[in-house]
Formats: structure tokens, sequence, C-alpha cells
């Protein structure tokens, strides 16, 4: 049977029968079976964040190792070897396995729903995203576990990452772990940019989109361009262990700064691509408990994407001790300083929400808000040693250790705590405990400052970052207590948000549609949601939807409960990059278990190549080839092709 | 269509007849090849960089060919191209609907796909150094090889592609698959434009002596 190539939508009210209908053509079949075949958003972003959760815990609990170790002076209870493969693996963690999946996990569980779509873009592409930063975790920790662990810290300099002075396999499960996850990011930021083009409800033009929806979108497209970069860096350094290429080494024309340029020219974007979206956040999050909108929407819009426009022009400042000439320092130095006005923006445009609002305080709110601060105190000691003889004075100690954890910490944890809280409610349907709640908040805002601010003053004493251990008498001591003491606080902290998590998941308060009054679409759905997200498309007036009729700002209403019924199929709308109307109705592939099969078969070849036995990477290869071709097969259901002749 | 509703102003999205599904080349296939497009283009960025940059910090001597022959390289690379232009008439008889004029034109890209990659072979094997040389050798060989993975790619999807016109698959309105697949060439072409020039053009131009 043909169905028609063009059609209208049928415009109506919700229903029962129209749900139990969605819901057959939506829902994911239990058991085994959709375990591994599911390509539905929600399912995805939730594996994410609980995955990236348990690296968080592994990175943590690889830190609390390392402050034992540098509690006191000259203590003995890990070896330099094994302290290098710590740090280590700690960085690796914490940047790679944490910061950014655990971002990816929020915005695959909320840009549908925020969007007012039924799913992403590419659904199929997400599940595989999701398989592939699962199969380089445990990658990279099989290393880890078997005494092969990344041991050059996580930006892991040539030549000391070369074979002469790391014969072991450390660096090549590093080396391939992270080519591996690289794909995982490539396809997800591929995946975050055509949705946001793509597949926004009518009416929600680029300027009603959420911060957060900006922040993931422009982090997208940095991941998309400079993810290249590191993966390219990493492969050759492959090559360089393995196949004698010359790449890195001098003595054969290499050049040691290449591997730090690809690095960084990654690596910072990176920064930015881990904490704009977690600013989002705290832009969306933080005006529903100030009980009003964002202050100068436009304005954090804009300094989103100009921070990460001037993020590509800063790599340099990571590398000013290199000895560059100074021309090329100035302009880094400059480049780097600038950013400061974009940061400067966001901060004034939440102080101003505060002030301008009416304050409900709630534990998100404290995370939200806490962060404002730490923020400042994270980017003013970025903004000290972006001036090039500052840093000279400070790389390399624990000064710019203290900076890095609170921009992480400050810009990234504190937001995702605060954003569970915030919209576990949506994912789970129950509360999360309040009074637990500000337990874990305080211990969590208390143990990081503790352990961290007075890091910025071993630094400044001179200690150096990436030292087993250290001599009695230089005046370390007692701040390295109080870092140690401070950072098992932090870890009591966070602990008491996992068993919040734990218990809330059984006992939480049960939560409606919209617990918090919030004020844009995915609270208009049920918490948890049903499969297909919404049971009409909305149709988008504003840019708070469920906020009109309070704001009475805006002459037209949004429409909610009426609007595209689109049942005829799993079936969603597409709509026109700038001014989303509708262009297109999109059919949307089943569950499947290619993206499953694909990100086997990759991994396969992964581990082949980390042995170098190549009939096992000709056997992922073969498994790979053949999913992606079965992936790529047009099929009639997604109307990719004519029906059969004859 | 939407209706009046009495108490309430809706917008209820204005839409009229739309497509169902890609039709021609509007669909998000086309965005998805043009984000591995964007992605791929700046790894071949990056090795591009990696070579500038290593020759322009490099002793003079450094590159091993400092003339490099064009004999299997020139005509490789026209052959490359011609090979864009074949996939396009395939195309363009997908939308003529003209299945063998089709099949022409992706077998014909095929061919010379193939034939490309075995030429490029021969031209390695040509070579009197090996990756493991020097850094000029490394880049050279890791920087073309790269770009023989994406031919080898490419050379699938014609298959694909041509198995499926075989098939009969496609119409003018349903051919999102061809039209990236041969987005997909067209790109692998333009950037084997850029290594060609970096590799046998600029050191006649005086980089890197």
């Amino acid at each position: 049977m043909r169905t028609a190539d063009f059609r209208t939508p049928e415009i109506g009210l919700d229903s029962t029968a129209h749900e139990a209908r969605l819901k057959r053509l939506w829902e994911t079949s239990p058991g085994i079976k959709g375990f591994f075949t599911t390509v539905d958003h929600k399912e995805i972003g939730k594996r994410y964040i609980v995955t990236a959760f348990a690296f968080l815990a592994l990175g943590g609990i690889e830190a609390l190792v390392m402050r034992l170790q540098l509690a006191g002076p000259d203590l003995t209870l890990l070896t330099p070897e094994q302290y290098n493969e710590l740090f280590s693996m700690h960085g690796v963690s914490m940047i790679f396995l944490y910061a950014s999946p655990i971002l990816s996990g929020f915005s695959n569980y909320l840009w549908p729903l925020l969007l007012g779509s039924r799913d992403m873009a590419f659904p199929r592409l997400n599940a595989l995203s999701y398989w592939i930063y699962l199969a380089s975790g445990l990658f990279l920790y099989a290393g880890f576990f078997t005494g092969n662990g990344p041991n050059d810290g996580w930006f892991n300099y040539v030549p000391y990452a070369l074979r002469d002075f790391n014969p072991g396999m450390n660096q090549d499960f590093y080396a391939l772990g992270i080519v591996l996850l690289g794909i995982s990011t490539t396809v997800g930021a591929a995946n975050f940019i055509v949705t946001v083009f793509r597949t926004r409800a009518p009416g929600m033009s680029l300027n009603r989109l959420p911060i957060m929806v900006w922040g993931t979108l422009t982090a997208s497209v940095a991941n998309l361009l400079v993810i290249p970069s590191v993966s390219l860096a990493f492969f050759l350094l492959w090559l360089d262990r393995q196949f004698a290429t010359q790449f890195f080494d001098p003595n054969a024309g290499g050049q040691p700064l290449l591997w730090q340029h690809l690095f960084w020219i990654f690596g910072h974007p990176w920064v930015y691509a881990i904490v704009l979206p977690a600013m989002g956040m705290v832009s969306d999050g933080l005006p529903v408990f100030c009980r009003r909108p964002l202050v100068g929407y436009s304005l954090v819009a804009l300094s989103t994407v100009a921070t990460m426009l001037l993020g590509f022009g800063v790599w340099v400042h990571h590398m000013f001790a290199t000895g560059l000439p100074s021309l090329g320092l100035s302009f880094f130095s400059g480049a780097s300083i600038a950013i400061v006005v974009p940061s400067a923006v966001a901060v004034f445009a939440w102080l101003a929400t505060i002030w301008l609002g009416r304050p409900v305080i709630t534990t998100a709110f404290l995370f939200f808000s806490s962060m404002i601060l730490l923020f400042v105190i994270g980017g003013v000691s970025g903004f000290m040693t972006a001036s090039v003889p500052v840093d000279w004075q400070l790389t390399d100690t624990y000064f710019v250790v203290a900076h890095i954890h609170y921009v992480l910490i400050g810009i990234n944890v504190f937001p995702v705590l605060g954003a569970t809280y915030f919209w576990f409610p949506k994912m789970t349907g129950r509360m999360l405990d309040e009074r637990l709640g500000r337990w874990n908040f305080w211990l969590t805002f208390i143990g990081f400052n503790l352990a961290f601010l007075p890091m910025h003053l071993t630094g400044l004493f001179g200690m150096p970052r990436r030292v087993y251990t250290y001599a009695p008498d230089m005046g370390w001591d007692t701040l390295n207590l109080i870092t140690t003491i401070g950072s098992f606080v932090l870890g009591l902290g966070i602990l008491l948000f996992i068993v919040n998590v734990m218990k809330s998941l059984r006992t939480g308060e049960r939560a409606g549609a919209n617990p918090w009054g919030a004020s844009t679409l995915e609270w208009a759905t049920s918490s948890p949601p049903p499969p297909f997200n919404f049971a009409v498309i909305p149709t988008v007036a504003s840019r708070h939807p469920l906020w009109e009729d309070q704001l009475g700002e805006e002459s037209a209403k949004s429409s909610i409960d009426r609007g595209m019924l689109l049942a005829s199929g799993k079936e969603t709308i597409g709509t026109s990059p700038l001014d989303a109307a509708p262009d297109m109705i999109l059919e949307m592939p089943e569950d499947s278990i290619t993206p499953f099969l694909l990100a086997l078969g990759t991994t396969i070849l992964f581990v082949g190549m980390l042995l170098k036995t190549w009939g096992v990477v000709a056997a992922g290869g073969a498994l790979a080839t053949l999913a992606l071709i079965a992936w790529l097969w047009p099929r009639q259901a997604l109307r990719e092709r004519e029906p059969a002749h004859g | 269509m939407a209706e009046a509703v009495a108490d309430r102003e809706l917008v209820v999205a204005d839409t009229g007849s739309l497509p169902v599904g890609p039709v021609g080349r509007h669909g998000l296939g086309s965005w998805g090849v043009a984000m591995l497009i964007a992605g791929e283009g700046a790894l071949f960025a990056f090795l591009l960089f990696s070579y500038y940059y290593t020759g322009a910090n490099a002793p003079p001597g450094w590159l091993l060919e400092p003339e490099p022959t064009l004999t299997l390289a020139l005509p490789n690379t026209i052959l490359l191209i011609a090979s864009s232009f074949a996939a396009w008439f395939g195309e363009h008889n997908i939308l003529r609907q003209r299945r063998r004029g089709a099949l022409l034109g992706f077998g014909a890209a095929f061919v010379m796909g193939v034939a490309f990659a075995i030429v490029q072979v021969f031209e390695w094997l040509s070579k009197s150094y090996r990756f493991g040389t020097s850094s000029y050798a490394s880049l050279y060989f890791v920087t073309t090889g790269f770009h023989m993975a994406h031919v080898v790619v490419g050379i699938v999807v014609l298959a694909a592609i041509f198995a499926w016109t075989a098939l009969d698959y496609f119409s003018p309105r349903r051919r999102l698959s061809v039209s990236a697949g041969v987005l997909y060439w067209h790109f692998v072409d333009v950037v084997w434009l850029f290594v060609f020039t970096t590799f046998y053009v600029t050191p006649y131009l005086g980089f890197g002596q």
C-alpha cells in the first residue's frame, strides 16, 4: 500500500484513544530486546546520566586516594608510578568520561522536550553515541584496572608519552580509547546540531530557544570541528609508538610541540564545551526559582556564542611557557583576557535575575546561585593566568589545579547537581528530598571551598602539580592537610547526593507535571513523559509558553493541547532552521539493533588495533561495515525509496 | 485547518500540504552528510596544519622530494575529478528517470574511483622512502592514507548506490540516499585537491625548500 507523498497534518485535540495509538507506535518493547534496541532519547539520556555519574564517582575515589597520599609530607601510601596513573585517570575520568557525557545526557533527555518534539533528529545515531561512549569508558578502565592506565596526565605531552620513555601499553589504551570516545562525541554533536535546526516546535524561532539549547548547540558546533584535532593527535601518537612514524620525535624532523598544538586546539574549545551547556542550565533553571524571566536573554544567548568564537583563538595560553614568539603570546593573551567580557555578561544577567526576582530558596536554587560565586572565583584565576608573566610564575603549580577545579566543579558539577534537583521530578515523577538536599548542598559547597580555596595559596607558595609527594619544610603541610580534609567533606556531600537519589527514587514525593511552576515546554507534559513526549505537537508563541498568562507580554498564545496529531506512523514535525515554520513530516525510525552492532563492531576493531591482532581488526571492521550497510539501506517505511515495482 | 476558538486566540501552526519523509534532497539525511563533511573536512584541515606547521619549523632539506614527480599524480587527480562528474551524471539521470544513464554514471564513477586507488598504491610504491623515514615521509603517507580510507568508503557508497539503482529504488522524489552519497563523493574529490596541492604543488612554490 502506498501513502501519499504530501499530506496536510490533521489538527486536533488530545484524546485517550489518540494517546493509546501514539503509545503503541512509540513504546520500546520491554525486556532484553528493548534494552539493546531502544532509540528513545529519554532512555538514552538517562543511561548517559547514570553512566557519567558512575565515572564521576570513580574519578572522585581516585582523587581521595591521592589526597590521602598528599595529606602530609613524605607519605608512602602510593608509589610514584601508581600516583601517575591515578592523577591521569582522575583527569581522564572527570574531563572525558564525566563532564561532557553528563551534559550530553541532560541534553539528550531534555532537548526534544524543550523543543516540543518527539525525538532527536537521528534517534539511532543517538543510541550509537551512547554505546560507543560506554565502550570507550570500559576500554579506558580496562587499561587502568590491568595497570595500563594513562600515566602522563590528561593532556599527555610527548616525548614522555612516546615509546622510548613509556614502553608499556598505558599510552596505547589511552590513545585508542580517546579516538573511540571521539566518534561518540562527534556523532552526538552532529545530532544536536541537526536537531536544533530541524525539529523544533512550530513557532519556536531562534530567539525563543532556551539558553541551555544555545549552550549545547554552541558546544556541539565546537565539538564537531575540534574533536578531529584530538583524535588525530592521539592516532598519530599511536602510529609513532607502534609503527615508528616520526610525527613527534625531533630526531627525525618531528615536532613535539605539534602535539601540544593539536591537543589544545581541541582542549580549549572543549573547556567551553563542558561549561556552556551547564551555564545554560543555570540560565534556564535559576529564573524559575526567581519567579521571573532571565534578565538579558538576547545578551546571554549572544555571549554564549561569543565565548565560543573567542574560545577557538585562545589555545596557546596553555603553551605560554614553551618559548613561542612573544607576538604570538600577546595575541593569545589578549584573546584570553577578552573572554572576560561575555562571561561577565552572563554573571551580571544571573545577578540581576536574582535581584529583580522573588527567590524561592530550594536546593536547586542553592546549587545554581552558588555556581555564580564559584564561576567568578574560577574566572578571575583564569583571567590572571591569561596574562603571560603571571602565567610564567604560576604554570604547573597548584594554582592552576585550583583554577581548573573552580571552573570544572564550579561551572559543571554544581549546575549539574542543581539540574538534577530541578529535572529529577520530570525524569522520574518523584521529587528529590529537600532536607537531605540541604545537607547535600552545604557539605558539597563547604567541602569544595575548603579543599580548593587554600590550594591557590599552595600554588602561590610554589608547590608543583603532579608530584607524588613533597618535603616537610616547604610550608605546604597545613595547606595540604586542609585540602585533604575538604576533599573528604566534598566526597561526603556527593555521597549524600547518591543516597538522596536512591531514596527518592522509591519514596520521593510524587511530582505533578510542573512541580516548580516553570515556563518551558518540558513541564507541559506528564512526569515522567510518555514515550511520544507530546500527544499533539505544541505551537509556540513566546519564550515562556507556560507563563504567558502571568507575563501577559505577547498578544498571541502558545497552543499546548491542540495541534498537529501526527499519529499515522512514528512521526514528528520538521521545521525550518530560523523561524521554525513546519516544512516536512518526519518519519522516525523504529527501535533497531544496528546501532548496538555498529558500536560492537567498532569496539572489536579497536581492541584488535590495541592488540595488533589483524584478524580481530578485520572481524570488527566487517561487523561494523555490515551494520552500517543495514542501517543505511533505503527503507520504504522511512520513505527513503519507492515501493517495489511489479 | 484551525477553526476559530472562542475564548482564546490560539496560534496553531498554519500548515499547508507538507512532504512526508525526505523529498528530493530535502530531508534530515542531507543535514547528516553535511555534518559528516564538516567534521571530516576539519580532520583534513588538521592533517594539513600538521604538515605546514612541521614544514615551516623544519631545517632545509626536510622535503624528501623537492620536486615531486607528477607523472602518476596529475593524471590520477584528473581521473578523480572526472569521477565526480560521472557521479553527478548518474544523479542527473535519476532526476530524469533514466535508470540506464544513472547506472552508467554511478558505474563509471565506481570504476574511476577504484582506478584512482590502484594508481595511488603504485604511487606509494614508487617512493624512495617509507612512512618511518622522517616526519615528512610520515606526513605524506598518513595524509594520503587518510584520504585513501575516505576513497574506499566512497567506493563502497558508490557501489551501494549502483546496486540500489539497479533494484529500482529511486525516483526523482525519493532519492535522498543518492544525493547524500554523491555529495560525499564530491567531498572526497575536493579534499584531494587540497592534499594534492599541499604535497605536489607547494614544493614548486617554495614551501619547505
